[in-house]
């Protein structure tokens, strides 16, 4: 032991095992949490809420949530916060649903527009959180009232609908039976050869490997997963395309925040922003990126929001940001910055989902719903600080 | 001196991958300054943490007794009542808030109903004319320099009652003089029969403080000796483990072109406007080492970090790099010209504390282990290992979070960040602060092999020998501006401490 050579890629194996199993803790939470509500819910509903039918209700419901996660986790690493994305899921669906149904646009233009102002309300915002240096505490609580304004004003209060049958499809279609099917296989097999290839490289790299019958059961308890859900999915429309659409944009923003400067600078701006500039990192842009990306996301999330409902309100997305924002912490990501994952996200949203859904089913009244939302809120982030310790 | 103060018996802690101390024992005697020393990552500052609580009992195994009697210490709140106060190698200060708020943030006098201010800057002024500091204790803290700030530190944990005083680290960045008054402080303590255990990596203070000394190597207690048995050689000897022959690796080198010119630059504060840099001049050639002397507060560091872009006033003058005149606005121009700087400060400004070791590594250099503007994780694994081998970090892996590695170990992560860049100008703000004798070592032949291949390095130090043992040149700072240029040759202590002080007679500075 005393020879002071480098120690750095000498691992001691067996106390590696014990490592990659406290590292993956917050996920099996996670995992468990969710097996817990299904149960809970699926005996209060007589297994109603497990049936194909609600499933598909709340995959569809979650995606709009699930999307939104996907930017605030960006948003809450880079280390500030969006409490603006209720408001501006409902300002961008409204737009959407006016420039069609007031002027008979076609669904394409619909959509890039909805998605691009999405955008530009996130450079506005960005910049004056960037730029200006207001906390986006403050800039996004006025762009909550903001958003909600303009669109009130530009409604004129109203419902907008219907919209075209397009559009409508967008929220309300489903892949056929057969696709599904091949696209859950795919990913079975891509997952199984990912991990094959990452624990090979790994290897390689010198670095600490899992032991194979936790790094492939994992892959085998996701694989059932995916394959349950798909069969569940196909007893009754299929995979809902809304649905396809979140993973999609989870896979995508995976890959940016793992693989890409930008990603790892939000994590290094988040974790520590006086080192990050000193080494070169231009925080003012890079911050700027986030909000546009989170604006253009709450865009596609209206997008989501008005096909699913065919029709936009003055009301729509009221309270969103709540439900977002659990769903991150819930997922791990730390209020501090520096610290969450896009999947964990994904699992936040499905968890609110359900608890959304699973209430409604069983008729729980709406204030109890935001009390158990709430309460679940402070009792997520007070597990993520108490675990740090 | 008879009886033990303290006595640590068989104490273990391990941490996820690493068995941070082994069976430890550790006694102290009453009244003694007793010095804690080894390597980086040896265990000191582990070993510290338990005894004052940071790691409360149930969390390492083994047994502690304070004057005979053992204690189970849950929290650092009942370790300040059994009398053992601690002062970590990070700071603990609250930056936005005044000196005296400090000095008295958890003492009884900020627990009366109704605060009284004035009696508290009162108690303030007498702890740091006590101590020697003569400031202002309406001061905000983060407006003070690190060295400053350390002796605060002190100052507030003497506030409460203290039997045991622990020092981890407590001279990494003080400049010589406030070395001088810290042992002069120490000293006294003892005299007024307080035991203090004090961690450093500077031999030279360990021999003129110490009673006795324990050395701990790979988590485990080597021996414990009177200081009349021990010599530098000797407690370098029993911490590495072999012995090393010189200090400082030294080789005249082939010194080229020059590669950075500074003329007649200037800088002023972004707010007050008020300059903090005169009128500096000063040249930098290829595989040249260049030492920055000064007291602290010269304003080296704030030369440096306003020729890298990261200061926000105004500047002045002219900046040729490789012969083209430069115009750095930010750290990432800085870095566009070749330039890398090591700052004093790590935490703070060197390291992202929640990111491992290797995606630290690679923060600057990001595009040179990315293929087609994306991450090759592989490649970067790769850099990593290289550079971090090179530099003898020790962790248990390149995914360790770099806030769990000792002083050391970060502030290597720090060098191999900047070095795995292949930089044309290195400028390093006390490189070695924090780093033990046989990695520092190391370092320096780093930094020499660096100069070898003609890359031209700046070495800011407040400490003199290392300065003296590096260079081959030295510039002096005094206030803001250049006060003096010794050649390797020329260059004793006493000429540029006289030069630093600018003549004038400062007491505490002419120690040597
Ligand atoms: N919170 C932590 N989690 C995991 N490992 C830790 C943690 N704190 C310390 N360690 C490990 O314990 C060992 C001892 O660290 P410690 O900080 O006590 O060293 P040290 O002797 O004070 O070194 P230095 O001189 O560099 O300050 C190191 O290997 C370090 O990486
Ligand atoms: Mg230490």
């Amino acid at each position: 032991m005393n020879n002071p050579l480098p120690t750095n890629a000498n691992v001691i194996p067996k106390e590696n095992k014990k490592l990659s199993f406290k590292l993956d803790f917050q996920a099996y939470t996670l995992i468990i949490a969710l097996v817990l509500i299904a149960l809970i819910f699926g005996f209060f509903t007589n297994g109603e809420f497990l049936s194909s039918r609600n499933l598909s209700n709340l995959f569809t419901q979650m995606s709009v949530v699930a999307v939104l996660a996907i930017g605030m986790t960006l948003i809450i690493v880079a280390g500030h916060i969006d409490l603006s994305i209720g408001s501006l899921v409902g300002l961008t669906g409204g737009i959407a649903a006016i420039l069609q149904v007031w002027f008979g646009m076609n669904t394409v233009v619909v959509v890039i527009v909805a998605v691009a102002v999405g955008a530009l309300v996130g450079l506005w915002q960005g910049w004056w959180v960037a730029y200006r240096a207001v906390p986006a505490f403050i800039v996004t609580l006025g762009g909550m009232l903001i958003f909600r304004g303009i669109l009130i004003g530009i409604s004129e209060g109203q419902t907008i609908a219907p919209l075209n049958n397009s559009f409508k499809l967008i929220g309300n279609s489903y892949l056929p039976y057969s696709i599904g099917y091949i696209i859950a296989a795919i990913s079975v097999v891509l997952l199984f050869v990912s991990t094959a290839r990452m624990r090979a490289k790994r290897q390689s790299m010198g670095l600490a490997v899992p032991s194979t019958f936790v790094d492939y059961g994992k892959v085998a308890v996701y694989s059932f997963f995916t394959l349950l859900i798909t069969y569940m999915l196909n007893r009754y429309l299929g995979i809902p395309i809304s649905m396809l659409i979140a993973v999609s944009f989870a896979g995508l923003f995976l890959f940016v925040s793992l693989k890409t400067s930008f990603g790892r600078y939000v994590y290094a701006i988040g974790g520590n922003a006086e080192a990050a500039a000193l080494s070169g990192i231009n925080i003012k842009r890079n911050v700027l990126y986030v909000f546009i990306l989170m604006g253009a996301l709450a865009g596609v999330a209206g997008v989501l929001l008005t096909s699913r409902l065919n029709a936009a309100t003055v009301s729509a997305g009221n309270m969103l940001e709540l439900d977002v924002i659990a769903a991150c912490v819930i997922g791990g990501t730390s209020l501090m910055g520096g610290k969450g994952k896009i999947m964990g996200a994904i699992i936040g949203a499905l968890i609110m989902a359900s608890i959304d859904n699973g209430m409604s089913m069983m008729n729980i009244e709406t204030f109890w719903q935001y009390i158990v939302k709430g309460s679940i809120l402070i009792f997520a982030v007070w597990l993520d600080i108490s675990s740090k310790k | 001196m008879g009886t033990f103060a303290l006595q640590m018996k068989g104490i273990t802690k391990v941490f996820p991958g690493v068995k941070a101390l082994d069976n430890v024992t550790f006694s102290v005697r009453k009244g003694e300054i007793h010095a804690l020393c080894g390597e980086n990552g040896a265990g000191k500052s582990t070993l510290m943490k338990i005894l004052s609580g940071v790691y409360p009992v149930g969390t390492y195994s083994g047994q502690i007794l304070i004057n005979g009697e053992a204690v189970f210490f849950k929290s650092i709140k009942e370790s300040r009542q059994a009398g053992v106060s601690i002062i970590y190698q990070e700071l603990a200060l609250v930056e936005e808030m005044t000196v005296a708020e400090n000095l008295f943030l958890s003492h009884d006098l900020m627990r009366q109903k109704v605060i009284n201010w004035n009696k508290i800057n009162a108690e303030a002024q007498k702890w740091l004319s006590n101590i020697g500091l003569n400031i202002d204790p309406q001061t905000k803290v983060g407006d003070l320099t690190v060295g400053k700030q350390q002796l605060i530190e002190i100052a507030k944990a003497l506030t409460n009652k203290t039997d045991i005083l622990i020092l981890d680290e407590p001279t990494a960045a003080l400049t010589e003089s406030d070395v001088e008054i810290l042992i002069g402080l120490l000293k006294d303590l003892r005299s007024k029969g307080v035991t203090c255990i004090y961690i450093s990596h500077k031999l030279g203070e360990v021999m003129t403080l110490a009673d006795t000394v324990t050395i701990l190597r790979d988590g485990q207690t080597i021996s414990t000796d009177p200081i009349k048995e021990l010599s530098e050689d000797k407690i370098v000897t029993k911490m590495v483990g072999r012995e090393l022959t010189e200090l400082f690796p030294y080789q005249a080198r082939l010194i080229g072109e020059s590669i950075l010119q500074v003329e007649n630059y200037s800088s002023f504060e972004a707010h007050s406007g008020k300059s903090i840099i005169k009128n500096v001049s000063f040249t930098l050639k290829k595989g040249e080492i260049l030492g920055f002397s000064g007291l602290m507060g010269a304003g080296r560091s704030e030369l440096f970090t306003s020729l890298f872009g990261g200061l926000k006033g105004k500047k002045q003058g002219k900046v040729i790099i490789d012969g083209k005149e430069t115009n750095i606005q930010k750290p990432a121009d800085a870095i566009q010209e070749g330039l890398a700087y090591v700052s004093e400060d790590r935490k703070r400004y060197g390291l992202i504390l929640g990111m491992d070791i290797a995606k630290n590594s690679t923060l600057v250099a990001l595009n040179k282990v990315m293929k087609f503007n994306i991450i090759d994780d592989a490649l970067e694994v790769k850099r990593a290992d290289e550079i971090t081998r090179k530099m003898k970090l020790k962790a248990p892996s390149l995914e360790t979070k770099v806030g769990q590695l000792s002083g050391g170990n970060q502030q290597k992560v720090v060098l191999s960040k900047w070095i795995l860049n292949n930089p044309k100008i290195l400028i390093l703000d006390e490189p070695t602060r924090g780093i033990d004798v046989g990695a520092k070592y190391e370092i320096y032949k780093i930094i020499n092999e660096l100069a070898e291949q003609g890359v031209g390095i700046v070495i800011i130090s407040s400490e003199l020998p290392e300065v003296l043992g590096m260079s081959d040149r030295i510039l002096v700072m005094t206030e803001g501006s250049i006060s003096g240029e010794f050649t390797r040759k020329e260059a004793t202590q006493e000429k540029i401490m006289a030069c630093a002080t600018g003549g004038k007679i400062r007491e505490q500075s002419i120690a040597y």
